[in-house]
């Protein structure tokens, strides 16, 4: 069976690392981005399972992203965590305005993180 | 990879911010408009917050929560970067520094620091003026301690909330109280009823639209509701419309499901917190439900296990039906054709590779900094490893050179031609790999406007810092050697070679001092100024010290040049005679120290009125260097070359004597010292025959010359530097070792230690600088 890839957006290399680090220890496959042009960039030759993006980004921030994925023809289906140190309700409607499926709040607890892939994905 | 891993990862990342976050806030304070300087000042802290967050660094966490609470109303505009709100943000950017520094290397920061920069950041997020320009009764209005005041945020669209305390396993910095407490998640939308452990749910469910547009499926909700308890799931399909009439994208389906679990109803909602916007919710309590009418009546058998209902299975692609209350809630998507979604999604990548084009060339216009390339990270250590290979290569490039040069094969000239090749290889590499460790002396100029500040602000004068050469190049080995006695030089100018802003006045200056500090290039090394347009050296005042201090007697006559070089000197002064007069000195001669052990020279001019240069000249790197190979008794020796201006013959007639043992050589009607170097390394007793030796005649820092006598010359040539510190021991007089073609050991010669203890008569003592003169 194809494992379930997931694709982080995160300017920050710790976080970059962090979840690299938790998610391929659960299993899964990862990609990674940098902002959200480059997200964009690394979509247009993968098809993802998960995306989880960050919100404060160079270039291209998370709302932006999930917008433009949210348009895409070939992405928009894709379920999007938001993963954020942002935990006031005016943020995550605008994350969820954009289109975010769901949210993480930064530090994020492994197992937490798991299970937030696990609700939105098969 | 493992946390520690990461959390070097992390520290590194936080340097990289922690530089961004001055050069823009710099940049504000130098009147930079661009909302992008501001956008990636904010992200600077936010990530750093973030960061800490997950290696649970609170102290870390609050401070940045409460900068970037800040500086997210000065990104909306609500606050403006006036220099004196830049003034706050820039020492809540060094604190933030030290903060760091503590988290990583243990050690605190002082609370008070901390929490008066808090309330300075907070009154600012507040809306108040700066400093002493808040009116007094807003202040008393606002006497609210470091606590999280999230309502005053709201307009700026960032609500700290304070949340319960994460679990991650760190111990550290627990003892602070942070308003802000980082938590994996939060449910914070959700009252806290509930409590009560109901023994089910009914829960009512009819998803809109815009729940599928989101990602979201109601397959998945369903199956992590079956994982709280025992769940019974209706679907009412009554609402479908007919399939002609049907919006594929439309929601149709209405979903009741009784759930018995032993869970509260946070937790059942919980598994609705992505979906709860974009459905119709409703979740009651077994209890209750029993003694009202049913919410729903169930139109089909319940599907026991949400997982395999084939109903289900359709999602998120809908349900089939027929009209009821259609919304052509997504045509606006579904309607635009492929091409036109690729265009766009190429169009928004491209305009942000313009943009980030635009702000790469805005930093580098602001910065002159060459435009950033692709880069990798490697770890020093590697490095290390690679240039002492490399350190090999060349020694072993040389031995072969000269084996062959010895055997009988030196004749054919393929294996000539082949060891030239080789030769001129190795010195690619060699420079390649220097190369690699070479870096800007950015970073050290950015943290000494962190120093200029600080000791412009300790002795309350007005100073600005001017760098120039940022770009210039060094070794990184330099580099990290160079902070200390470069912010030595930075505080001394601020301190002692400016004026107070009244003097400067006093004198038709402007009140604001100006620092300078610049980098170039020059012949093989690097030289840094570090000036000011203070009063320059009060000559008067140092010899009287000098003479004070037993340096020198009253008698002794000095040039200008002389004076202003014995504030170099060990014992000249110490800080609380000095620090409230136009003079300098404050260890001074601690920072000729650690740039000699460098290999580099430091040099003053000064003048008055108008102010002092210091100059130093470093080598390039600390691991090669040319040099003269000689020999002095039975020993090789090698004397950098940077330090040798010419070499000569002595003739009888130049050679004077001169006191009790010394000599003099003659050089063109100016007479210097000759210096036997053999004698004073103690290589021999009997001192060498200037005529039949070789005098080098070399530079010292205080401008000076002198003639090192040895027995014979060898040859220039390139050595890898082998530190005698770190494989054996300090040696007076030596700097360091190498390894010579033919597998010598040969030392390399301290040049100012030699010259100096041949005035001194002895290599440890550096008492007095009487002889000069």
């Amino acid at each position: 069976m194809k494992k379930t890839t997931v694709l982080t957006v995160d300017d920050s290399r710790t976080i970059r690392n962090m979840l690299l680090m938790t998610l391929n220890g659960a299993g899964y496959e990862t990609l990674q981005a940098e902002d959200g042009v480059h997200g964009l960039e690394v979509l247009g030759g993968s098809e993802p399972d998960v995306i989880i993006t960050d919100i404060n980004m160079p270039r291209m921030d998370g709302f932006g992203f999930i917008e433009n994925v949210r348009r895409s023809e070939r992405h928009r289906a894709v379920p999007i965590l938001v993963l954020t140190t942002e935990s006031d309700a005016e943020k995550k409607n605008r994350a969820r305005e954009a289109g975010a499926t769901g949210w993480i709040i930064k530090p994020f607890d492994p197992e937490k993180l798991i299970s937030a892939i696990q609700r939105v994905t098969a | 990879m493992d946390m520690n891993e990461i959390k070097e990862i992390f520290f590194q990342e936080c340097e990289e911010q922690l530089a961004e976050l001055e050069t823009g806030l710099l940049a504000l304070n130098d009147g930079d408009q661009d909302p992008e300087t501001v956008n990636a000042v904010f992200r600077a802290v936010h990530s750093i917050k973030g960061g800490a967050g997950a290696f649970a660094l609170d102290e870390l966490v609050a401070f940045a929560h409460v900068f970037e609470t800040t500086l997210d109303c000065v990104r909306s505009n609500q606050l403006e970067a006036t220099r004196d709100v830049v003034k706050v943000l820039l020492k809540s950017a060094d604190v933030l520094a030290d903060l760091t520094n503590a988290a990583r290397d243990g050690g605190s920061v002082e609370e008070a620091r901390c929490s008066e920069l808090v309330a300075e950041l907070e009154a600012l997020a507040r809306g108040e003026v700066p400093v002493s320009a808040a009116p007094a009764e807003e202040a008393s209005a606002q006497e609210a301690p470091a606590e999280a005041e999230p309502a005053d945020h709201d307009e700026a669209g960032f609500t700290p909330v304070p949340v319960q305390l994460d679990e991650l396993d760190e111990e550290d910095g627990a003892d602070a109280e942070p308003e802000f407490e980082p938590v994996p998640f939060s449910f914070d939308d959700f009252g806290a009823e509930g409590e009560e452990a109901a023994s089910g749910f009914k829960i009512h469910f009819k998803p809109k639209p815009d729940l599928y547009h989101k990602g979201n499926e109601t397959l998945l909700l369903l199956r992590e509701l079956g994982q709280l308890g025992t769940l019974d799931v209706d679907c009412d399909m009554s609402a479908l419309p007919a399939i002609d009439e049907m919006d594929p994208e439309g929601s149709y389906l209405v979903w009741n499901a009784t759930l018995s679990t032993s869970e509260n109803e946070e937790a059942v909602r919980a598994v609705f917190e992505f979906a709860e916007w974009d459905c119709d919710l409703e979740i009651t309590p077994l209890e209750a439900v029993s003694a009202e009418p049913p919410a729903a009546e169930p139109m089909e058998e319940p599907v026991s296990d949400p997982v395999d209902a084939p109903i289900a299975e359709n999602d998120p692609a809908p349900e089939i039906s027929e009209p009821v209350e259609v919304e052509p809630a997504i045509e606006p998507i579904a309607e635009q054709p492929d091409a036109a979604n690729v265009i766009d999604l190429q169009q928004a990548a491209a305009q942000g590779k313009d943009a980030a084009d635009v702000s790469a060339q805005k930093t580098q216009a602001r910065s002159t900094a060459p435009a950033a390339q692709a880069t990798i990270r490697v770890e020093l250590g590697r490095i290390d490893r690679l240039i002492n290979l490399v350190g090999e290569l060349v020694i072993n490039q040389a031995m072969l050179a000269q084996s062959v040069a010895e055997s009988a094969t030196s004749g054919s000239s393929a294996v000539t031609m082949g060891l030239e090749d080789l030769q001129q290889l190795t010195r690619e590499i060699q420079d390649s790999v220097m190369a690699i460790r070479a870096q800007p002396v950015k970073p050290i100029f950015q943290r000494m406007s962190r120093t200029v500040r600080e000791a412009a602000e300790m002795v309350g004068k007005n100073v600005r810092l001017v760098t120039e050469g940022e770009a210039t190049e060094v070794d990184k080995t330099v580099i990290d050697k160079l902070a200390e006695p470069l912010t030595h030089m930075i505080r001394n100018a601020v301190d002692h070679g400016l004026e107070s802003p009244e003097d400067r006045v006093a004198a038709g200056k402007s009140p604001e001092g100006v620092v300078k500090l610049s980098a170039k290039h020059r012949s093989g090394r690097i030289v840094l100024e570090i000036s000011d347009d203070g009063a320059g050296i009060n000559r008067e005042r140092v010899r009287q010290k000098a003479i004070d201090n037993g340096i020198i007697t009253a008698e002794t006559a000095l040039t200008d040049e002389e004076v202003d070089n014995l504030i170099f000197q060990p014992g000249f002064s110490t800080a609380e005679q000095l620090s409230d007069i136009s003079g300098r000195g404050v260890g001074m001669d601690v920072v000729k120290r650690s740039i000699q052990a460098l290999g580099g020279r430091v040099g003053i001019v000064s003048t008055p009125g108008k102010g002092s240069v210091f100059t130093m000249s470093l080598p390039l790197t600390l691991a090669v260097l040319d040099g003269m190979v000689v020999t002095v008794g039975e020993q090789t020796l090698v004397v950098p070359l940077t330090s040798i201006i010419e070499t000569l013959k002595p003739e009888s007639e130049h050679i004077h004597g001169f006191g009790a043992s010394g000599q003099l050589i003659s050089i063109r009607d100016s007479f210097k010292p000759l210096v036997d170097v053999g004698q004073i390394l103690n290589f021999s007793n009997t001192p060498t025959d200037p005529l039949a030796g070789v005098a080098l005649l070399v530079d010292s820092e205080d401008g000076g010359q002198s003639a090192l006598l040895v027995d014979a010359i060898q040859g220039q040539r390139q050595v890898v530097i082998k530190s005698l510190e770190a494989n054996y021991a300090n040696v007076p007089g030596i700097a360091a070792a190498t390894i010579l073609g033919d597998g010598q050991v040969a030392l390399i010669v301290d040049v100012e230690a030699v010259v100096a203890a041949s005035r001194n008569g002895a290599l440890k003592s550096e008492t007095s600088l009487a002889a000069v003169g």
